[in-house]
C-alpha cells in the first residue's frame, strides 16, 4: 500500500473540489458551486439612554473596571429540548458557569434582570423607524415585544427584548434590488471578555443599547455583491446621522450557503472588508464537506451502524513521540484514543486554506465539551506532526485497519463522555449533512464553529410589555423629515461631477448633506467632494483628530474663506491645523501657516526677477519651463489669494 | 361551542368576522402600509380593539391596524395543541419521601413557541420533564390543592394547607414543599407556623422571582434547594427557601415568622429581619447558620390549630392621620387591630380618645413598627407610655404582617382579651425575639460569608 501523506491528501482535495483563491475566483466559480447569500446587518443607534432601562448608552468599560459580578446558569428551557433525555441532562451537566461584571455607570438591575423593563426607549423607536421607512419597508400598525432566547449567556435573561418594525423592503444596488425580510429594533448584548474552560465572563457594559438589525433575503451570488449589500445598509443607516459610529457600532451576521449546503451564519463581523473573503470561504467548506459525504459513502459502508471506539490511555506509558504528547501535562485529565472506522484521508480533507476536517472536531470539542486547546492529536495532522510509530501503536491498542484514521484527545474526567459524543456526533453528520453552525470570525478570513445555529423556535411574546401602537399620522409625519435615499446619493455626487473614488468616504461619513451646505457657499461641488475624499481622508491619517472636531467646523472655515474673499484653495492649508486645534479662530490658524494677503501686484512683482535669474542658468530652455518654475516660487505665497491657474496664466503672460 | 375569535372584541372582531378569519388561522393581509403574511394569533383581552396580532414567519409577533386593512384572506389553519411532555418520576430506594403542594402559580413550566403560551407543569411527572435533578434528591408526590395567585391567597386557603399538611405528616412524608407564589409568601409562612405546631419535619416554601419560561429562571434552582431542605434538613420549622444572592449560587432558608419580601423584583428578595436566617442550602449541602432550631423527629405528633377570624384589621399610620379612620374600623365591627406606628411604635395625639373608645368596645390594639427592623419600645417617650394606659399592646419585634396574621389566628380561637393578649405575646416560634444579633441588621444577606468579614471589619 502506498504511504498515505497528510500534507499531500490536504492538497489534493483542495484541488479536486475546484477551490481557487478569492483573487482567483470568478463569477463562473460561484456560479459552480452556488454561492448563496444574505446579511443580518445590526446597527446601533445614536440615543442618551439604554432601550428598556434608564442606563446612558456608550459608556463603554474595561475588563476590569466594575463594581460587581454575579453569576448565572442558563438552563435550557423545555421546549427546546423536547423529552428531556440522557443527552440533555449530560450537556446541563457540562453546562457553562456565567459571571457578568457590573459597572454601577453603565448597568442597573434591569440588565441582570433583577427588574422588569421600563417603557421603550422612544427616541430608539423613532430613529429605528425613520430607517424602516428609509429601507421602504411595510410599518407594522402595532409593535410587540418579542422575547429571543439565548443560552450562551450574552444576555442575562436568557432571552433578548426584540420587535419587528418593518417586513418586507428592498435596497437598490447598482445592478439589482435586494429584498429585505425585516427590521427589527433590540436590545444589544454583552461583550465577552473571556471564554475558559467552564468559566464565560460577560462584561454588562453595551448590554441593552439599542440596536436595529436589517435582514436581507439570501439574494448576493457573489462575495462583492453581498459586500456592496453591507455598505449600501451601512451608508444608508448612517446616511440619519442618528447611529452610532466607530468599534463595534455596526455589525453583520453573514449568512452562507452553496448548492446542496447549510445556512451558516458567520456573526460578529466588525468590517465590511472582511466579507468577501469570510463569505468565499465559508462557500467553499461546504463545498469541501459535501466532498468529505461522498467520500465517506464509498468509504463507510454501514453508516446506520457506525460508531467510534475508544480506549483510555497512558501517553507516559506509551511513549509518545510527538512533540506536543511529550511536553503536554497530562496531570488532572484523562487521556482517550478514538478509532474512526474508514475515515482515513477524511481527517486531512481539506475544508477552509489551512484547516482540515479535524479542525470540525477540536472546534467542538472546546466549545461543546470545554476542553481547552489544544485538545487533540490525529492520524493526519496536515502539518506533518503525526507521529507513525505513535499511531502505530494505537492502532494496535484499538484494532484498527489501514483504511481507519485516529484521533487522541484529553480533558478533565468529567468532560470525557461529553467529549466522545461530541467526536462520534460530528462524525456521523459528516456522513449526511452539514451541521447549520454559527461560526467565529477571523482576519485571514477563516471561520471556527461558534455554536449550534438555534432553530426559529426561540420566539415568545415578552409579558412585561405592552404593545405600542403605530398611528398613521405618526408614520407620515416622519416620513416627511426622511434623507435621501442612498443610491440618490450616488446619483446626486454623480451629477456634482465628484470623482467615484470618493463616494465610500463620503458616505460612510454621511457628507452629502454637510457638501450641500458648503456647495451654497458658491464653491465648486467637485472641488468640496475632492476635498473630503481625497484631503480630509489623507489628513486624518497623518494628524491626530481632535475630539472637539465636527464637520461643522469645516462648513464654518469655508464660510470664514467666502467672507474674507480668499480662494478655497487655502481651505487644503488649513485642515491639518484645524482638526487638530478645532477651537482654535481661523484668523489663527492662518497665522499659522504664515498665510499673507497679498495683492495680485504684490504676487507678480518677483515675476521679471525670476525670470532673469532662471535664465542665468538655463538660457535656452522653453517658456512653459520657466512659467513652472516660477509658479513653483509664488505657489504658496498665492495659495488662498488667488485661484492658482489664474495665476499661472499672468505669469506665462508677464514673461511672454 | 369553541371560541374561535380568542380575545378579540369591537373593530378588531368585525374585520375577523367580515374576512372570514379564525385565530390560528394563517392569513394574508392587504394593507394601505403594504402587505403582511401570517397565522392570526390570540389577543389579550386587555389590548385595544384596532389592531389584529400576527406571528410572521420569522417567529416574531406584529399588530396589523385595522384601519389600514383593505383585503384579507385565510390561507390554512393550524391549531395550537401543547402538552407538557410527561415522563414518569423515578422512584429511588433511599432518597427522601418529599411531598410539594401545589397552590396556584407557575413553579415550572414550558413554552409553546408557536402560541407564546406558558404550559405549568405540576404533576411529577411533569416536574420531572421540566427539572429531571429533582430525581436525585427525593422521591415526589405532589398535590395540588387549589389554584389562586399569591394576592389572592388568605385565611381559607392557609386553613385549608395546615389541615392538607397535618394529613400528609400523619402518613409518614419526610418533608414538605409549597409551591407559592412569592408575593404573599411570609404571610402564608406566619400562618403555617401558627397553624402547624410540633410538625417533626421540613416545611418549605418555594416560588421563583422569574417566570420558569425564562432560561435564567430562579425556579429551577429554588425547587431544587426547596426539596433538598425539606428531604435533608434537620431543620422542623415552616421555612420560606429563595435565593440568597442574586447569583446562582446558593438559597437561603428563612423563618415563616421572621421572613419578609424586600424588593419587588429583586431574585434574592426575601430576607431575615431581625435575626440571622437559619441556613444557606444549596443541592448537595445545608449549612447551619442558626444554632438554636427545631429538631426533625421521627414522631407524627403534629398540632393541627386551623383558626382564622377574619375580624382583624391593620392600620398604617401618617403623620396628620384623623381619628375617623380608626373610628370607622371599630364601626364596621373589627376586634383586633394591628397599628404600624412610627418610630419606636408611635401615632399622634389626635387619635388617643379613638384608641380609647376601641378599646372601651373591646377591641385588641397591637403596636408593631413602620422601621421594619427594631423593637417596640413604648416606655421611652410620653407617648408610648400614653398609648399603652389607652390598651395598646407593643408587639416587641414582631412584623406587622406576621403580626397581623397572628392576631387574625389567635382571635379565630378566642374572644377573651385576656388570652388573645396572651397568645400575641407568647412567641410559637420567634416571631418576637429575646435578643436581635448583631449580624441580624444585614441588608445584604446575599453576601455570606463575605458580608460577615466586613462587617468585622468596618465600624458599622
Amino acid at each position: 500500500m502506498q504511504k498515505f501523506n497528510p500534507l499531500t491528501n490536504y492538497q489534493n482535495t483542495r484541488k479536486s473540489i475546484g477551490y481557487v483563491t478569492r483573487k482567483q475566483a470568478t463569477e463562473k466559480d460561484y456560479k459552480r458551486i452556488g454561492f448563496m447569500s444574505g446579511l443580518e446587518v445590526h446597527q446601533q443607534l445614536k440615543t442618551k439612554k439604554k432601550l428598556f432601562c434608564h442606563c446612558p448608552a456608550g459608556i463603554l468599560h474595561n475588563h476590569n473596571n466594575f463594581d460587581a459580578e454575579i453569576i448565572r446558569h442558563m438552563r435550557p428551557t423545555l421546549s427546546e429540548l423536547g423529552e428531556y433525555d440522557g443527552t440533555a441532562l449530560m450537556e446541563f451537566k457540562t453546562r457553562k458557569e456565567i459571571t457578568y461584571r457590573l459597572n454601577n455607570e453603565s448597568a442597573c438591575t434591569y440588565e441582570i434582570d433583577d427588574t422588569p423593563p421600563f417603557i421603550i426607549n422612544k427616541e430608539a423607536l423613532e430613529y429605528a423607524l425613520e430607517i424602516s421607512l428609509l429601507s421602504n419597508l411595510n410599518i407594522v400598525g402595532e409593535v410587540h415585544i418579542t422575547r429571543k432566547q439565548y443560552l450562551d449567556g450574552s444576555i442575562p435573561a436568557g432571552f433578548q427584548r426584540t420587535a419587528i418594525l418593518g417586513v418586507e423592503g428592498h435596497i437598490q444596488l447598482k445592478h439589482k434590488k435586494v429584498r429585505l425580510i425585516q427590521l427589527s429594533i433590540e436590545e444589544d448584548s454583552c461583550r465577552e471578555v473571556s471564554d475558559i474552560g467552564h468559566k464565560r465572563i460577560y462584561k454588562t457594559d453595551r448590554l441593552g443599547v439599542p440596536l436595529i438589525e436589517t435582514v436581507t433575503y439570501p439574494e448576493c451570488y457573489t462575495p462583492d455583491e453581498l459586500r456592496e449589500a453591507a455598505e449600501y445598509i451601512r451608508f444608508l443607516n448612517r446616511s440619519t446621522g442618528k447611529v452610532r459610529t466607530g468599534m463595534g457600532a455596526g455589525r453583520e451576521d453573514v449568512n452562507v450557503s452553496c448548492k446542496g449546503g447549510t445556512r451558516i451564519e458567520i456573526k460578529g463581523v466588525a468590517h465590511n472588508k472582511w466579507i468577501p473573503e469570510l463569505s468565499h470561504n465559508e462557500a467553499f467548506r461546504q463545498w469541501a464537506l459535501l466532498n468529505v459525504m461522498k467520500k465517506l459513502k464509498k468509504q463507510v459502508k454501514n453508516q446506520k451502524e457506525w460508531k467510534i471506539k475508544s480506549i483510555q490511555i497512558d501517553p507516559i506509558q506509551l511513549k509518545l513521540q510527538n512533540e506536543l504528547m511529550a511536553s503536554m501535562d497530562f496531570s488532572d485529565m484523562e487521556v482517550y484514543a478514538v478509532n474512526l472506522v474508514g475515515f482515513l484521508g477524511i481527517l486531512s480533507h481539506f475544508t477552509q486554506p489551512n484547516h482540515c476536517f479535524a479542525n470540525e472536531i477540536t472546534d467542538r470539542l472546546k466549545v461543546v465539551a470545554c476542553i481547552e486547546k489544544p485538545n487533540m492529536y490525529h492520524s493526519e495532522e496536515i502539518d506533518g506532526s503525526s507521529v507513525k510509530v505513535d499511531f502505530d501503536k494505537i492502532k494496535e491498542l484499538l484494532h484498527a485497519n489501514d483504511d481507519d484514521a485516529q484521533i487522541i484527545f484529553w480533558g478533565p474526567k468529567a468532560d470525557i463522555p461529553t467529549a466522545l459524543e461530541t467526536i462520534e456526533e460530528r462524525c456521523i453528520m459528516a456522513f449526511d449533512t452539514i451541521p447549520p453552525e454559527t461560526r467565529k470570525s477571523f482576519k485571514d478570513g477563516t471561520t471556527i464553529f461558534e455554536r449550534v445555529l438555534p432553530g426559529a423556535d426561540r420566539m415568545y411574546p415578552d409579558t412585561d410589555a405592552a404593545p405600542i401602537p403605530l398611528p398613521n399620522d405618526y408614520i407620515e409625519k416622519l416620513d416627511q423629515n426622511l434623507p435621501v435615499e442612498i443610491y440618490q446619493r450616488y446619483e446626486q455626487l454623480r451629477s456634482w461631477e465628484i470623482p467615484t473614488d470618493t463616494d465610500h468616504y463620503i458616505l460612510r461619513n454621511n457628507l452629502v448633506p454637510v457638501i450641500e451646505k458648503i456647495v451654497k457657499l458658491k464653491i465648486p461641488a467637485k472641488f468640496i467632494g475632492t476635498f473630503f475624499g481625497h484631503t480630509l481622508k489623507y489628513v486624518e491619517g497623518k494628524h491626530k483628530k481632535h475630539e472637539d472636531f465636527k464637520y461643522n467646523r469645516i462648513i464654518k472655515m469655508f464660510e470664514y474663506i467666502q467672507k474674507n474673499k480668499l480662494h478655497y484653495d487655502i481651505s487644503k492649508l488649513m485642515l491639518p491645523v484645524l482638526i487638530e486645534h478645532p477651537n482654535m479662530d481661523f484668523s489663527s490658524i492662518l497665522t499659522s501657516i504664515h498665510f499673507k494677503k497679498r495683492s495680485l501686484e504684490d504676487l507678480l512683482a518677483p515675476v521679471n526677477y525670476l525670470n532673469e535669474k532662471f535664465k542665468e542658468t538655463d538660457s535656452k530652455t522653453d517658456k512653459s519651463k520657466v512659467a513652472n518654475w516660477i509658479m513653483g516660487q509664488l505657489h504658496m505665497q498665492a495659495t488662498g489669494n488667488f485661484a492658482l491657474n489664474e495665476l499661472k496664466t499672468k505669469i506665462e503672460n508677464a514673461i511672454k | 361551542m369553541e371560541d374561535i375569535f380568542q380575545g378579540y372584541k369591537g373593530g378588531a372582531l368585525d374585520v375577523l368576522k367580515k374576512y372570514n378569519v379564525r385565530v390560528w388561522g394563517t392569513a394574508k393581509i392587504t394593507t394601505t402600509r403594504g402587505d403582511f403574511e401570517g397565522t392570526i394569533l390570540p389577543r389579550s383581552e386587555n389590548d385595544d380593539d384596532q389592531h389584529i396580532v400576527l406571528k410572521i414567519i420569522t417567529g416574531y409577533n406584529i399588530g396589523v391596524d385595522i384601519m389600514t386593512i383593505t383585503k384579507m384572506k385565510e390561507t390554512g389553519y393550524k391549531k395550537a395543541n401543547y402538552k407538557i411532555p410527561e415522563k414518569e418520576f423515578p422512584f429511588t430506594e433511599g432518597l427522601p419521601k418529599v411531598k410539594l403542594f401545589g397552590t396556584g402559580g407557575t413553579i415550572a413550566s414550558r413554552l409553546d413557541y408557536r402560541t407564546g403560551a406558558v404550559i405549568p407543569a405540576f404533576s411529577p411527572g411533569e416536574l420531572y420533564g421540566a427539572v429531571p435533578e429533582l430525581a436525585d434528591i427525593c422521591n415526589l408526590t405532589t398535590e395540588k390543592i387549589f389554584a389562586v395567585f399569591s394576592e389572592n391567597m388568605g385565611p381559607k386557603q392557609y386553613i385549608q394547607l395546615a389541615k392538607a399538611i397535618g394529613k400528609e405528616i400523619e402518613n409518614g412524608v419526610d418533608g414538605i414543599v409549597i409551591g407559592h407564589g412569592t408575593d404573599t409568601m411570609h404571610h402564608t409562612g406566619a400562618a403555617l407556623t401558627f397553624m402547624v405546631q410540633n410538625s417533626p419535619v421540613p416545611i418549605v416554601i418555594v416560588g421563583s422571582q422569574r417566570s420558569s419560561d425564562r432560561p435564567s429562571s430562579d425556579a429551577a434552582l429554588n425547587l431544587m434547594h426547596a426539596m433538598f431542605a425539606a428531604g435533608n434538613a434537620d431543620i422542623a420549622e415552616v421555612m420560606v427557601c429563595m435565593f440568597g444572592p442574586t447569583s446562582d449560587e446558593y438559597g437561603l432558608l428563612h423563618k415563616g415568622t421572621r421572613v419578609r419580601k424586600m424588593h419587588s423584583s429583586y431574585r434574592s428578595t426575601f430576607r431575615t429581619i431581625g435575626d440571622t436566617p437559619l441556613a444557606m442550602v444549596d443541592r448537595e449541602k445545608i449549612v447551619n447558620l442558626k444554632k438554636e432550631f427545631k429538631h426533625r423527629r421521627k414522631d407524627r405528633n403534629v398540632t393541627i390549630k386551623p383558626y382564622f377570624s377574619d375580624k382583624v384589621t391593620m392600620l398604617y399610620y401618617y403623620p396628620g392621620m384623623k381619628p375617623d379612620v380608626l373610628d370607622a374600623m371599630v364601626d364596621c365591627g373589627y376586634k383586633g387591630i394591628v397599628i404600624v406606628g412610627t418610630g419606636l411604635g408611635h401615632v399622634n395625639k389626635e387619635l388617643y380618645s379613638s384608641i380609647a373608645r376601641a378599646k372601651k368596645k373591646g377591641v385588641f390594639m397591637f403596636m408593631t413598627l413602620q422601621t421594619i427592623w427594631g423593637y417596640v419600645q413604648m416606655f421611652v417617650y410620653e407617648t408610648g407610655r400614653e398609648l399603652m394606659s389607652r390598651g395598646i399592646v407593643p408587639g416587641g419585634n414582631m412584623l406587622a404582617e406576621v403580626a397581623y396574621i397572628k392576631l387574625g389566628w389567635a382571635l379565630g380561637q378566642t374572644d377573651d382579651l385576656e388570652e388573645v393578649n396572651r397568645l400575641m405575646i407568647t412567641p410559637i416560634n420567634d416571631e418576637i425575639t429575646e435578643r436581635e444579633p448583631y449580624n441580624g441588621y444585614l441588608l445584604y444577606q446575599g453576601g455570606i460569608p463575605e458580608v460577615e468579614e466586613f462587617i468585622k471589619e468596618v465600624h458599622k
